[in-house]
């Protein structure tokens, strides 16, 4: 009896720190989706509000029609899907090719890789420009593209090679015996197997990409290329900052990878563990 | 004999064929500006095309180790990785322990938790400037002013360093804990059951266990992910960026704040180089003693 009551008193302690951090966590956002819904004369009302008295959909209006948020948003979906696309298939036949064969510069060509996911991506920003800019990129979004495939490419292949030495030989054995080449048991065998190591390097790239702000905010300052972290923190240098607008666009820009996340978490908590890589 | 010869070549040089196409990409944009930047870095870099540049040896080295602002960039980051990293660090490992615990809602508190690290730096960096705003009005100050009564009057935030730091903190802790405690939970799940078990008919409390099985079992995992996390703390940029631009007059300045408005504000590339090759140094340095730690629980096992 003492036992069932001490377990309670312990669960209900437990509930109220958790509901504590939770209620830290959630107050920013239910902040930011309420600001978002406030007209501007609203926006620093006393006392703050959670729930505006006169909802509007007037920033949303804003953002999406004269401050060409559409247009951000668009970039922002081919600059994603280009680059994962692109990830995802160099850096399976990296994978494939370093899990599958022994050759002589494979231990320094691993080693690099493992260098270059060290190498923290701001460091190298002005080269890149500076070939950017020899090379015509500059305000392009292949220019974004081509960077963020680079700065991805090695994570990815040190997640998928990993994955790819723990899966099974007997199928590839057999395939061969039939006289498959390597590129067809890549295709058949080794790409099918991955699908869920697939998955994660491909949300991981994707959510690099979309919220990717430095390499882009360099190389982009024409209007209509800008991605939506551009765009959003280009919403709140302009004069004076219309916060309603700038979180009604930041809201639309987090809604995709937030709906992701919850749906895909399997995924997600995959990746953490494999690479204990940041979000 | 030609043909056996032939299909020999061919098959040393596939691996090389399916790495090729990937590491083309890394050779032309990760290991031609490593190179790039470290040439740069020794030169009063001339933007313009064209004309030339003046060779300087390791004088912007000389210059960097004698900017009093780049020292007071570099223990901005120091401090700000001390900071963000014990704060994730107890934060996420108090809500790790606790989260094990629990008999429902696991799933709902670990993905709460966790939105803020899936939730963009551009986004999470305007929310919080919104948030410590100056006026009355600004949520933080109503909170502690009239919800909470811990501050007299409202707090100016983001016009003095030590409060704008404060609010810096806040930032990377809050984004930070769901990732801390993302690691810290696998890690308690994999420790048997049965020792809280057993632990429990011995008497002890859930304190008790906690501070005397749990927390001990983790300091590897604390360990390596404390270095994680300082490697991290390190490049911080973006926060400075969108909420204090290093203002006021460069007090609150970090390394790549202060890296990339020498070269892109000043456009003083050289300069710039160098000082990325500085945080490249201290980066490198910080990993090896991860390596180390790793190998030495390695061989513990």
């Amino acid at each position: 009896m003492k036992k069932i009551f001490k377990y309670c008193i312990n669960q209900v302690a437990f509930y109220l720190v958790l509901i504590f951090f939770a209620l830290i966590t959630a107050a920013p956002f239910l902040y930011m989706i309420g600001t978002s819904f406030k007209g501007q004369s609203f926006i620093f009302e006393y006392p703050p509000k959670f729930i505006p008295d006169q909802p509007t959909l007037r920033n949303f209006i804003v953002a999406w029609t004269s401050r060409r948020f559409d247009k951000f948003f668009l970039n922002s979906v081919v600059v994603t899907l280009c680059s994962t696309i692109s990830v995802v298939f160099l850096s399976s036949l990296m994978a494939y090719g370093f899990s599958r064969f022994q050759f002589r510069l494979k231990g320094f060509l691993n080693g690099s890789i493992r260098i270059f996911m060290m190498m923290p991506a701001m460091t190298l920003i002005i080269p890149q420009f500076i070939l950017a800019s020899k090379l015509d990129l500059i305000n392009t979004l292949p220019g974004v593209i081509l960077v963020y495939i680079a700065q991805n490419i090695p994570l990815c292949v040190f997640l998928l090679t990993g994955f790819m030495q723990q899966l099974p030989r007997e199928l590839e054995e057999a395939a061969e015996i039939d006289g498959a080449s390597p590129w067809e048991i890549y295709r058949t065998i080794i790409m099918p197997l991955s699908k869920p190591a697939l998955a994660t390097i491909a949300i991981f790239s994707s959510l690099g990409a979309w919220d990717e702000y430095v390499w882009a905010m360099t190389i982009l300052n024409d209007p209509e290329k800008r991605t939506l972290p551009v765009g959003i923190a280009a919403f709140h240098g302009q004069y004076l900052t219309d916060w309603g607008v700038v979180f009604a666009a930041s809201l639309i820009a987090i809604t995709p990878i937030i709906l992701l996340f919850i749906f895909m978490q399997k995924y997600f908590i995959k990746g953490i563990m494999a690479g204990s890589l940041k979000g | 004999m030609i043909d056996a010869m032939k299909s020999k070549i061919l098959k040393n040089l596939t691996p090389y064929l399916f790495i090729l196409p990937g590491f083309a990409f890394l050779l032309f944009w990760i290991v031609f500006p490593m190179i790039k930047a470290f040439q740069i870095s020794l030169f009063e870099w001339n933007v313009m095309p064209n004309s030339s540049s003046i060779f300087l040896g390791i004088q912007n080295y000389v210059r960097a180790a004698k900017d009093s602002l780049f020292w007071l960039a570099v223990k901005n980051s120091f401090f700000y990785a001390l900071a963000t990293v014990i704060g994730q660090l107890f934060l996420g490992l108090l809500v790790a322990i606790i989260l094990d615990r629990i008999a429902h809602g696991k799933i709902f508190f670990r993905t709460l938790y966790y939105l803020p690290v899936v939730t963009s730096w551009v986004v999470c960096s305007l929310l919080f400037k919104f948030i410590f705003n100056s006026s009355p009005a600004g949520l933080v100050n109503y909170v502690l002013v009239k919800s909470l009564h811990l501050l007299p009057k409202p707090v100016t935030w983001l016009n003095e360093p030590g409060t704008a730091f404060i609010a810096l903190y806040a930032l990377g802790i809050w984004k930070g804990i769901g990732w801390t405690m993302v690691i810290f939970l696998a890690a308690i799940q994999a420790i048997p059951e049965d020792l809280h078990q057993a632990a429990l008919v011995d008497g002890a409390n859930e304190w008790q266990y906690a501070r005397k099985i749990t927390i001990p079992l983790l300091i590897p995992t604390i360990v390596l992910t404390s270095i994680m996390l300082t490697i991290g703390a390190f490049q911080t940029y973006i926060p400075i960026a969108l909420i204090t631009r290093g203002n006021p007059i460069h007090r609150t300045e970090v390394i790549l704040s202060y890296m990339y408005e020498q070269a892109f504000s000043n456009r003083d590339f050289g300069y710039g180089s160098a000082l990325s090759y500085i945080l490249i140094l201290i980066v490198f340095t910080i990993s090896q003693i991860q390596m180390k730690f790793k190998k030495e629980e390695n061989q513990l096992y």
